[in-house]
């Protein structure tokens, strides 16, 4: 039975932890999966699979625990609100910085020729 | 059903997603509060590439897990807590706070053994810091901003979720009231943050 906002939620306890217990296992397999993998040799990629990593716990968190997957679309919106606004602050901010390193940044100088001393940023 | 409907709601499903609508504006100020934080730290890091790895290195990385794992179950109780809630089934209810909070306390006292330990190693920045490297200052300095300032939430968070718990064991609240779901929202934003911070912490660094 599904009615307008989402309104076929468990009723029993048994319906309930089938609903939740997946999701957590789900989640410490892939914590143990981003302790692992910090350890492993990926040439310079742990940073970017250890924060990829943490994208998915979050997505599943937010998805199933904090009840996005109901189809209501004004928390969904107030949701993706915050991750739109916080994809503005990062990519304008680490737009300015590729754009200005050689001249302001602390390794000016150091660097091989032109280049701009950013490197790996994660 | 009755009690837990107030003005000027006509319905209990609108009024539980009023009150999810506006948990979710203020977790949207909490998040631009963290993302502020590590926007510091991702900066700082893209500049200071060789001191944040050598400065990662230094935290307690099997704390920090153990952690996260307290965390990500707490959710799950908690989780449990608000759709038993919701469910009208009180015992779940109450267990699942109970958990939540115990869950919460063990997270502080891992938390405490780690800073405790993180002092003996003289890791906080300053006068006799252990690491040489000028950018390994700023990296504990974002540690100890971001680590205390999340617990400081927890302590909130423990703060309403116990609130709830009396009042839910006394029967002062009914089980339908959105109160359940909102503290829950906002304890699930809090564990958000820390499986953010755990990569961003203790990870770096480690691969040979």
């Amino acid at each position: 039975m599904r009615r307008g906002l989402g309104e076929d939620v468990p009723r029993t306890l048994s319906a309930i932890l089938q609903h939740v217990l997946p999701v957590w296992l789900a989640l410490l397999a892939l914590l143990g999966a981003s302790l692992a993998l910090a350890y492993a040799p990926l040439h310079g990629l742990n940073g970017v699979v250890s924060l990829g990593i943490a994208a998915m716990k979050a997505i599943l968190v937010a998805v199933f625990f904090m009840n996005l997957r109901r189809p209501d679309p004004l928390l969904r919106l107030a949701g993706g609100a915050s991750l739109i606004w916080m994809s503005f602050l990062f990519a304008l901010t680490f737009a300015d910085l590729a754009a200005r390193a050689p001249e302001t940044q602390p390794q000016a100088g150091q660097g091989t020729g032109s280049e701009p001393p950013m490197r790996q940023p994660f | 059903m009755s009690g837990a409907l107030r003005e000027p709601w006509r319905s209990l499903r609108r009024q539980r997603e009023a009150a999810a609508f506006g948990t979710w504006i203020f977790l949207g100020s909490e998040a631009m509060l963290f993302a502020g934080l590590i926007l510091a730290f991702a900066v700082m890091r893209a500049l200071h590439p060789a001191g944040f790895i050598l400065a990662g290195r230094e935290t307690e990385v099997a704390l920090g897990t153990a952690n996260t794992a307290i965390l990500l179950t707490s959710s799950l109780t908690m989780a449990v807590a608000a759709e038993a809630a919701r469910a009208d089934l009180r015992r779940a209810t109450l267990w699942g706070i109970g958990l939540t909070l115990a869950l919460g306390a063990a997270f502080l006292a891992v938390k405490g053994f780690e800073w405790s330990s993180d002092l003996e190693k003289h890791l906080f920045p300053g006068e006799g810091f252990a690491l040489a490297e000028p950018s390994a200052h700023i990296f504990f300095a974002l540690y100890w901003i971001m680590t205390s300032l999340h617990a400081m939430h927890m302590l909130g968070g423990m703060g309403v979720v116990a609130w709830l718990g009396w009042q839910a064991w006394r029967g002062d609240r009914p089980l339908q009231s959105p109160a359940f779901e909102a503290a829950a929202l906002y304890w699930h934003l809090v564990d958000i943050v820390w499986i953010v911070l755990y990569p961003l912490l203790y990870l770096g660094g480690r691969a040979p």
